[in-house]
């Protein structure tokens, strides 16, 4: 069974439809890359997944439960942890409070916990710290640890956003447009990270613009273009696939030729 | 090597400023007598209630312009039942509490929905409703008039005689209320509420329950203020509406500002400040106004975060961080 698996969600807001019925399995383990062309509908789609917003309609399943509807809060308890294509750091706090919030979802404890600190309260924050330097080492940020996370370069940002969903522990990583605004020597390490999550048994579905990271880190692709899903297959299938060359290289009196292009407004 | 940021932990020195000052306001409050050891009270009162207002404010980072109706809840809680009903203090001032944090509670659910702007204007409805009905409900609080001859504070047959002995039992409340404040701030819960500061889609995406955690801040928030409100009633012996009317809101923030807002030590360091500097310029008559606001706007001006962050005004300027070499981060943990 699929671990997620996207049917016929429907995203309309008024009369754009911004995703038609697109459908498709994310395998577990698997690197998943949806992508296409800037206003095709991947960040919608990605906040229908993630529970920032309820499709008008089809559903999300994650490992066999449907999630569509339910608040993101609880999707990401669930375990489908995202990112944000504009980086959301909690900039006032220390790079390393900043992952240590990320195990909120896997640790437990409130006021009193805190206050009167139970032995099993400090064994979790002793634990908290280690992984939290253990993440922080594996995306290379350990000598900034004690910065506020707003003053870090922005490739450094995207790192740390990573470092601290993965504390999270989660079984699909969503990372929405993780490259944007890197440059190809920070794109490169941002690859080999996702590779190395993936390693380590977390499935990763990213919508991505940049295709040097697509087609470098996914196994499996999905197009999609004006809210609807075009093509799927692997990055080789992908390249030479006629209408995602069409989408791509702006033949878009291609794509409208064929009178299937309502929701273009 | 990277020169780190000021934390708590790296140099305690700088971190202990608040707290020697903070100590030493009280140890100056005890030597001294008459009206210094009433303005110290006040500032140990103010102190508590800008501690817990700092949860909601400060870690947390929503508004509220209402938290002096919880201040009134534990002031008109505790004055009816000592003043009226000869209740025990304590009895008086837990159950004022558990009142004011059930109120808080039910008021939240539907108000911390709002945001910003809204949420603030909401809040400041609560002050205002409640100020109304501590003038309004005659039978109760008797209006205008206010409550007087409250009991001082104690515990069953033991009564603090003096000012001194009610600074002393101030001081100490105020010290746990400071310590329950650290002991939260870093915490799983102080944690999740920092997020909530920080980006409330961010912490969502990461399990917080956003609304929960809010609402929980918002409550602790009242718990502060009627203990607070409790205190005053007991340290004065009188209260009326205009004792928590919208001057204390106004009064509060500037504490909260001044002092350091997300600050542990801030709140309470805000509160002696404002408090004091009026004493310090009352030789300067007429001008004292003038001299005031012109102390606070240099003090917002040279510390913009507050009078607890000018510790690190001693530190070394933390220098720019060195970008990683790229394309190599450690793989030590890659599995």
């Amino acid at each position: 069974m699929a671990l997620l698996s996207v049917n016929d969600l429907t995203m309309r807001f008024g009369g754009l439809v911004a995703n038609d019925r697109i459908g498709f399995d994310v395998e577990e383990g698997a690197i998943f890359a949806v992508i296409g062309p800037n206003g095709a509908g991947k960040t919608t789609l990605f906040n229908a997944i993630s529970g920032a917003l309820t499709p008008t309609s089809g559903e999300v399943r994650f490992d066999g439960q449907i999630i569509t509807g339910r608040p993101q809060h609880a999707v990401a308890g669930a375990g489908l942890v995202r990112t944000y294509q504009l980086v959301q750091l909690f900039a006032d706090l220390s790079v390393r409070d900043n992952v240590a919030v990320g195990f909120h979802r896997v640790s437990r404890g409130g006021v009193f916990a805190a206050l009167f600190r139970p032995g099993w309260a400090r064994a979790q924050e002793a634990h908290v710290a280690e992984k939290t330097r253990d993440l922080l080492e594996f995306v290379g940020l350990s000598g900034v640890a004690d910065m506020p996370a707003g003053k870090l370069p922005y490739g450094q940002q995207r790192l740390l956003e990573v470092a601290r969903a993965l504390a999270a522990e989660p079984r699909l990583l969503l990372l929405d447009e993780p490259a944007a605004g890197l440059n190809t020597q920070e794109t490169a390490a941002l690859a080999d990270v996702i590779e190395r999550i993936n390693g380590r048994g977390v499935t990763v579905l990213l919508v991505e613009h940049d295709m040097s990271l697509v087609m470098k880190v996914a196994r499996r692709i999905v197009v999609i273009d004006f809210g609807r899903k075009i093509a799927e297959g692997s990055p080789a299938e992908i390249k030479v696939h006629p209408d995602v060359l069409a989408a791509y290289l702006g033949g878009t009196e291609a794509v409208a030729d064929d009178g299937a292009e309502p929701a273009h407004a | 090597m990277i020169s780190r940021v000021s934390t708590s932990t790296d140099r305690p020195w700088r971190a202990l400023l608040p707290v020697a000052v903070v100590l030493g306001v009280m140890a100056f409050g005890l030597t001294s007598s008459g009206y210094v050891v009433t303005v110290i009270g006040f500032a140990a009162i103010y102190g508590i209630f800008c501690t817990g207002l700092n949860f909601f404010m400060g870690y947390t980072g929503q508004a509220s312009f209402g938290q002096n109706a919880f201040a009134a809840l534990g002031g008109y809680g505790t004055a009816i039942l000592c003043g009226n009903h000869y209740w025990d203090p304590l009895a008086a001032f837990l159950v004022s509490m558990v009142f004011a944090g059930l109120v808080a509670y039910l008021v939240g659910l539907p108000t911390l929905k709002l945001r910003g702007h809204y949420l603030a204007m909401a809040t400041f409805a609560l002050g205002l409703i409640t100020y109304e009905i501590s003038i309004e409900w005659n039978g109760l609080t008797q209006g205008y008039m206010g409550i007087s001859g409250i009991p001082p504070l104690g515990v069953w047959k033991f009564e603090l005689a003096n000012e001194k002995q009610m600074l002393v039992a101030l001081t100490l409340l105020m010290l746990l209320g400071v310590w329950i404040s650290v002991r939260l701030r870093d915490s799983r819960f102080g944690r999740a509420l920092r997020a909530i500061a920080g980006s409330e889609p961010a912490a969502r995406a990461l399990g917080i329950d956003v609304a929960r955690y809010k609402l929980a801040a918002f409550v602790i928030a009242a718990l502060y203020a009627s203990a607070a409100g409790s205190l005053f009633a007991h340290f004065v012996g009188f209260i009326s509406p205009e004792v928590f009317g919208a001057a204390m809101v106004i009064q509060s923030f500037t504490m909260l500002f001044l002092g350091g807002i997300g600050t542990t030590w801030g709140p309470i360091v805000g509160a002696i400040m404002v408090l004091m500097l009026p004493e310090f310029l009352r030789g300067l008559k007429e001008l004292q106004d003038v001299v005031y606001s012109m102390a606070l706007i240099a003090l917002l001006i040279f510390a913009p975060k507050g009078l607890a962050g000018l510790g690190s005004l001693f530190a070394r300027r933390p220098k720019a961080p060195v970008p990683t070499p790229s394309g190599a981060p450690a793989r030590a943990i890659a599995k």
